[in-house]
């Protein structure tokens, strides 16, 4: 079974709201000091459920794409531990500030370049810009049926069969392969990369493509050509009009709090 | 030719309240010369009309029975027809499970651009403008589109609702085109939940990370069920296994804007403001008064929540 996981790097979602800047002119984030970027939280899970297919079907090959910076190999070595079998690293100059359309073409052309496959898993959406988009447009471009934010997927006969998270329950679909699945949080726990495979990981090749080895053409990519331009980015002003509770004991003070939110009848 | 379609959805077999608050998206941006604001639904010509009476100019029925439980791939040619007939170049529609799926769905096959979970809509020089969320909600991002068509998805109570008006008329059309169903649909379950669902609660009680003790949200539920209200918690809580992941408020959970939410130990990390910002009052107990959440609230008390909640529950029985 030839599975290909695709992973992003994204700053850390953790990262307190102190720490967070914006350049407004360049209309991007000022990475925090002192705070490494991470893979995507939903992205191991991806992984996760890429390894287990390989494993019930006694064989294939998992093979892991990201599309970023240099330090993305990183997101790539993350899956690789995990036991994914190859990578490839999306870089090139004029990916800096692509949107999620332009990801999702750049994905497309690569994943035609790495051959057949018959599944495509992602985590259901990028922590960082939370659009969610990518899955179903790698498949719109290829032509192949989505099935977005997964809790479980079961090979069948000629298939697979998947649970979806919705917004009020569960769904249950069937699909035929060739597909794409996202995978969403309630997939269960990724497995933890051991130190064994941390090192054998370092021995697996990571090849690196630009915008022209996977066909990308001039007015694909780059931050000129994006399909939803960025007009602006900033970080939203909080305005505080706390009315901070007095009292000389925590009792009083849950009175004194009882009392004003009677008055202002929110009990 | 310039207009507004907006994708109505349903639920039980009326309209979803999601729905009336697009359409008051919709007539807003109609207001400031988006056009006519024209209404997609899944179903019968009275669905259609209730649209028309909350505010649409006009409406399609799309009465092909593969649509209502078919995947997003069986909704985007009816859609497409829609967006033919109508000549709208504004597509909306809720930020719901089937959003999700078809607002991509639809701009990729029509090669432009779609802008999710959007909380502000405008139109500017003729065109749309969107504000969305960003960076766990440390950010906001605006955005226009290169492309022609534009389409977005809209964050569930970002707008007023529109208000039925009988007198309104419109034509309504119906349409019966669907896609192919490559994704075959087995079965569809309702997450049962206990007592008030989190979404609907009007008081809802939140704990985080901060209690320490995953025993705290017994206290929680005290409170909640004086006050009628439901429990929610931080994604850290419900990662630590204290509390059940359905009952996630926060960007990966639910979105909750009740009357009154009260934050126990939770300091207001963006993923979790992500999800409750929207509240009328926030009341915060936490013991650090610099926390993120003390500053958003309405009310706070800067103690330990452990003295202050029972004190707090008895309070409010004595209130009755």
């Amino acid at each position: 079974m030839n599975i290909i996981v695709c992973v992003k790097q994204i700053p850390d979602p953790e990262t307190p709201s102190a720490s967070f800047r914006v350049d407004e002119a360049a209309k991007r984030v000022v990475p925090a000091q002192g705070i490494a970027p991470v893979v995507n939280p939903y992205d191991p899970q991806a992984t996760e459920a890429a390894l287990r297919l390989k494993d019930a079907a006694g064989e294939g090959k998992v093979t892991v794409i990201s599309l970023g910076p240099d330090s993305a190999r990183d997101a790539i070595k993350h899956a690789l531990a995990m036991g994914a079998d190859e990578g490839v690293l999306l870089n090139d100059p004029s990916f800096e500030g692509i949107d999620n359309f332009q990801t999702a073409v750049a994905l497309a052309k690569a994943i035609q370049k790495v051959g057949p496959f018959d599944l495509i898993l992602m985590g259901r959406a990028a922590a960082d810009w939370d659009m969610g988009v990518v899955p179903t447009g790698v498949g719109e471009i290829l032509g192949v049926p989505v099935v977005t934010v997964a809790k479980a997927i079961d090979r069948t006969g000629s298939g697979i069969k998947v649970e979806r998270v919705l917004d009020d329950g569960f769904q249950t679909v069937e699909v035929g392969l060739p597909a794409i699945v996202s995978i969403s949080n309630e997939f269960g726990e990724p497995r933890y990369p051991q130190l064994r495979q941390i090192m054998l990981a370092a021995k697996k090749t990571v090849q690196v493509w630009s915008a022209a080895d996977i066909g990308l053409g001039g007015d694909e990519t780059g931050a000129a050509n994006r399909w939803l331009p960025l007009e602006a980015l900033y970080v939203p002003k909080v305005e505080s009009n706390v009315e901070i509770i007095e009292g000389e004991t925590p009792e009083e003070k849950a009175r004194t709090l009882a009392q004003k939110l009677r008055a202002a009848k929110l009990v | 030719m310039s207009g507004i379609l907006v994708i109505a959805e349903t639920a039980d077999g009326v309209i979803a309240p999601i729905s009336y608050e697009i359409l008051g998206a919709a007539r807003k941006l109609s207001s400031e010369g988006g056009g006519t604001v024209a209404a997609f639904v899944a179903g019968g010509e009275a669905l259609a009309k209730d649209l028309i009476a909350h505010g649409a100019d006009s409406a399609f029925a799309a009465t092909n029975s593969a649509l209502p439980d078919g995947a997003a791939e069986v909704y985007v040619p009816a859609v497409e027809a829609a967006i033919q007939q109508s000549g709208a170049d504004i597509v909306l529609m809720g930020q719901t499970s089937l959003g999700r799926d078809l607002g991509p769905a639809l701009a990729f096959r029509q090669k432009t651009a779609v802008a999710m979970d959007c909380v502000d809509l405008t139109i500017a020089g003729g065109r749309l403008r969107v504000t969305r969320s960003a960076y766990g909600g440390n950010a906001r991002a605006e955005h226009t589109w290169k492309g022609s068509l534009q389409i977005a998805t809209v964050k569930a109570k970002s707008y007023d609702p529109t208000e039925a008006d009988s007198g309104r008329s419109g034509a309504v059309a119906t349409i019966d085109a669907a896609g192919a169903a490559r994704i075959k649909v087995l079965g569809t379950e309702k997450a049962t939940t206990e007592g008030v669902k989190l979404e609907d609660a009007p008081v809802v009680v939140s704990g985080g990370r901060g209690l320490g003790d995953p025993g705290a949200f017994k206290m929680l539920e005290e409170l909640a069920g004086l006050l009628k209200g439901a429990v929610g918690a931080s994604r850290a809580a419900c990662d630590l296994g204290w509390y059940p992941p359905a009952q996630q408020v926060g960007l990966t959970g639910k979105t909750v804007s009740p009357g009154l939410y009260i934050a126990v130990a939770i300091s207001g990390a963006s993923q979790h403001m992500a999800g409750m910002s929207g509240s009328k009052n926030i009341v915060a107990i936490n013991k650090d008064g610099d926390a993120n959440m003390v500053k958003v609230s309405k009310f706070a008390v800067v103690d330990d929540y452990k003295k202050v909640l029972p004190a707090l529950i008895e309070e409010i029985k004595k209130l009755g």
